[in-house]
């Protein structure tokens, strides 16, 4: 028997799926630490949902191998998946049953969580009022709590949530993030996939970043969606001479605004027929705005915002092409 | 081993609380009395013919069949039956036995006789088809095949449930039949001997083997052949679940194999080799009664064997699906 390496909680190596003839994931590897949040970013159809499956044992891997806490998943499944809390897709429960029985069913099939342990993780995702109605009852953000009290129930290591914030409201996703935070603070290894670069930014400490089934790249947040990546918005009067003062600079791309230059909803909405979207470096920003000032353009606002995954992709296998 | 009933336990909760079970024994509970209330207009018909002597109506059924045996427009296999038919009651006119002695039990009995091959099957099939399907439409599996938890525990602890369902589904259709038979017919009638070991060749009954019983132990024999019908039909309804994502699928697979079956009985004769499907060997009591087998060369011990065989390979085949497959949905 492996003993566990030091504080990877998660490992995987070389991960290969194929279904038929056709590759759907291709060479995947990370680690995930103890403590840390780790985000597993990509669009739609990126391989996420399948890669996660193949961590918590659902699918058979064609090649490589998922370790939990230096157990192999497929070869020690039940020494592995004692430490693995998960919700794959949508937290699924059954919805003839209520909260309690719900919890009741999952815990019966562990050792030694009774209903102490139960009670514990209801209090923690605030479900104590409803714990006993029927989950045929509940609302999206409940079902969501009751999965993570679910997932949560065994005391595991390592938490695997699959876009975690999906279908609930802003706040909900903002206590979704701070409850993250709490859990990871008290040492579990949190594994979040999402397709928002923002939800990542904001809630993760390294990240994988996955497209067409391949691995992109792996880093911390910072070093992979730090400065220099984002979008600059001016905001200014007169527009044309801004424009044309802008695209003097040979390292500042001008945007097509119509095409809202690959911004997110909420970057969008700042938008207004005054606005010209760039990509300026870093740098850049201090010497056009002195400029701006001295040739008396009415600077009205300027924004920095993050590109969305679409745009993030092309800059990064740009990037590659290059190298 | 403590935590394999633990989730045993599991699943007959998730039975209970889907409300499949209720609805078998409310089936159970409307159509018994629908059958006594048929059964009991008929034999009031039959008293206002004959009388109170049960004699000369067995003897007026025997003249009806003699009659026909000289009609040309009846089947050669219908004669075969007949002949069959006389001789047995012949014999129980001999004995000074009535076949058809009105009471709980015998009502029962003969209701599990028509039940066995259709209509208990059938309600062993509402739990059965939806075990593993419903898990995979409602998306619960993934919940379950993430624990710390082999996948062959997890679809032993379904199969164990289910056995026990299928025993149970049994023995309520025995008491339920009883109970309401009860009260239109009087709870009478276990010790009425029946008469069984009709050994049949061609169209004669080699009557050297039979023996009286009485009809409680009868019941028992019944009840053993009805129950092991049911688990096979509930395993294979269990392999289909397995098998098919959707319940109604599921369901629909094994009924149209249920009257497919039926059907096949009634007109297989010519087609020996159909021997071999489960669907024309689930009338084990047949045999029990001294009725005909439905295809030439099946006998209580081949029934039995084909039934095992088909039974052992989907268990089979549901532990190496259910282990194996990938869980993409």
């Amino acid at each position: 028997m492996q003993q566990s390496n030091g504080d990877f909680v998660l490992r995987v190596r070389d991960l290969n799926k194929r279904i038929g003839r056709k590759p759907i994931i291709r060479t995947i590897s990370f680690d995930v630490q103890e403590g840390e949040i780790f985000g597993f970013l990509g669009p739609n159809g990126a391989g996420k949902t399948t890669t996660i499956r193949m961590l918590v044992g659902l699918i058979k891997p064609t090649s490589g191998s998922v370790e939990i806490c230096g157990y192999d998943v497929q070869k020690q499944p039940e020494e592995a998946l004692k430490y693995v809390g998960s919700i794959v897709e949508n937290p699924e429960m059954y919805p003839f049953l209520t909260g309690w029985e719900n919890l009741m069913h999952f815990a019966r099939m562990h050792d030694g969580i009774g209903e102490d342990r139960i009670r514990e993780v209801t209090e923690l995702v605030h479900l104590g009022g409803r714990i006993h109605e029927k989950v045929r009852t509940y609302s999206l953000g409940m079902r969501q709590r009751l999965g993570i009290a679910q997932a949560l129930l065994a005391r595991p290591k390592l938490l695997i949530l699959d876009e975690p914030t999906n279908g609930l409201d802003p706040k909900g996703i903002k206590e979704m993030r701070s409850f993250i935070r709490e859990l990871a603070a008290g040492g579990l290894a949190v594994f979040v996939s999402s397709h928002l670069l923002s939800e990542i930014q904001l809630l993760c400490d390294r990240v994988a970043i996955i497209g067409g089934g391949r691995e992109l790249a792996v880093g911390s947040v910072e070093e992979l969606m730090g400065a220099g990546q984002g979008l600059i918005i001016w905001d200014t009067e007169p527009r044309d001479r801004a424009e044309r003062l802008l695209r003097e600079y040979a390292d500042i791309v001008v945007l097509d605004p119509a095409g809202a230059a690959g911004l997110d909803d909420t970057a969008a909405a700042l938008l207004n027929a005054r606005s010209i979207v760039t990509e300026t470096p870093e740098e850049r920003v201090a010497e056009v705005l002195e400029r701006m000032v001295r040739e008396g353009i009415a600077i009205r606002g300027i924004h920095r915002v993050a590109p969305t995954l679409e745009r993030f992709f092309l800059q990064m296998t740009e990037g590659e092409g290059i190298e | 081993m403590k935590r394999f009933w633990a989730m045993v336990q599991n699943e007959v909760v998730k039975i209970v609380k889907k409300k499949r079970f209720y609805i078998v024994l409310l089936i159970l509970a409307v159509m018994v009395p629908v059958f006594s209330y048929a059964q009991m207009k008929q034999s009031l018909e039959r008293r206002e013919s004959y009388g109170s002597d049960w004699r000369l109506e067995v003897q007026q059924a025997i003249i009806d069949n003699q009659n026909s045996l000289s009609s040309d427009r009846v089947p050669q296999e219908w004669k075969v039956y007949r002949q069959i038919y006389i001789q047995q009651m012949q014999y129980y006119l001999d004995n000074d036995v009535n076949p058809n002695e009105p009471g709980g039990v015998t009502f029962t009995r003969e209701f599990i006789d028509n039940a066995s091959t259709l209509f208990i099957p059938l309600m062993i099939m509402t739990i059965a088809s939806d075990l593993v399907s419903s898990e995979r439409t409602g998306g619960t599996i993934k919940m379950l095949l993430t624990r710390p938890i082999r996948r062959w525990k997890v679809l032993l602890s379904k199969l164990t449930a289910l056995l026990m369902f299928v025993s149970l589904i049994v023995a309520s259709a025995y008491l339920i039949c009883y109970a309401i038979a009860g009260l239109f017919f009087g709870y009478t009638g276990w010790s009425i001997p029946i008469f069984t070991g009709f050994v049949l060749n061609g169209s004669d009954v080699d009557l050297s083997h039979v023996q009286a019983t009485p009809q409680w132990q009868y019941l028992l024999m019944q009840a053993g052949l009805v129950w092991f019908v049911g688990v096979v039909v509930a395993l294979l309804a269990f392999m289909v679940s397995v098998l098919v994502r959707s319940t109604a699928a599921s369901i629909v697979v094994m009924m149209a194999a249920l009257i497919s079956g039926s059907i096949l009985a009634n007109m297989a004769s010519a087609w020996t080799s159909a021997k071999y499907l489960f669907m024309v060997n689930l009338g084990l009591t047949q045999y029990l009664a001294g009725s005909p087998a439905p295809i030439e060369g099946m006998t209580l011990g081949f029934s039995l064997a084909v039934l095992a065989v088909w039974g052992t390979v989907s268990v089979i085949i549901s532990f190496i699906v259910f282990t194996k497959r990938d869980v993409l949905t």
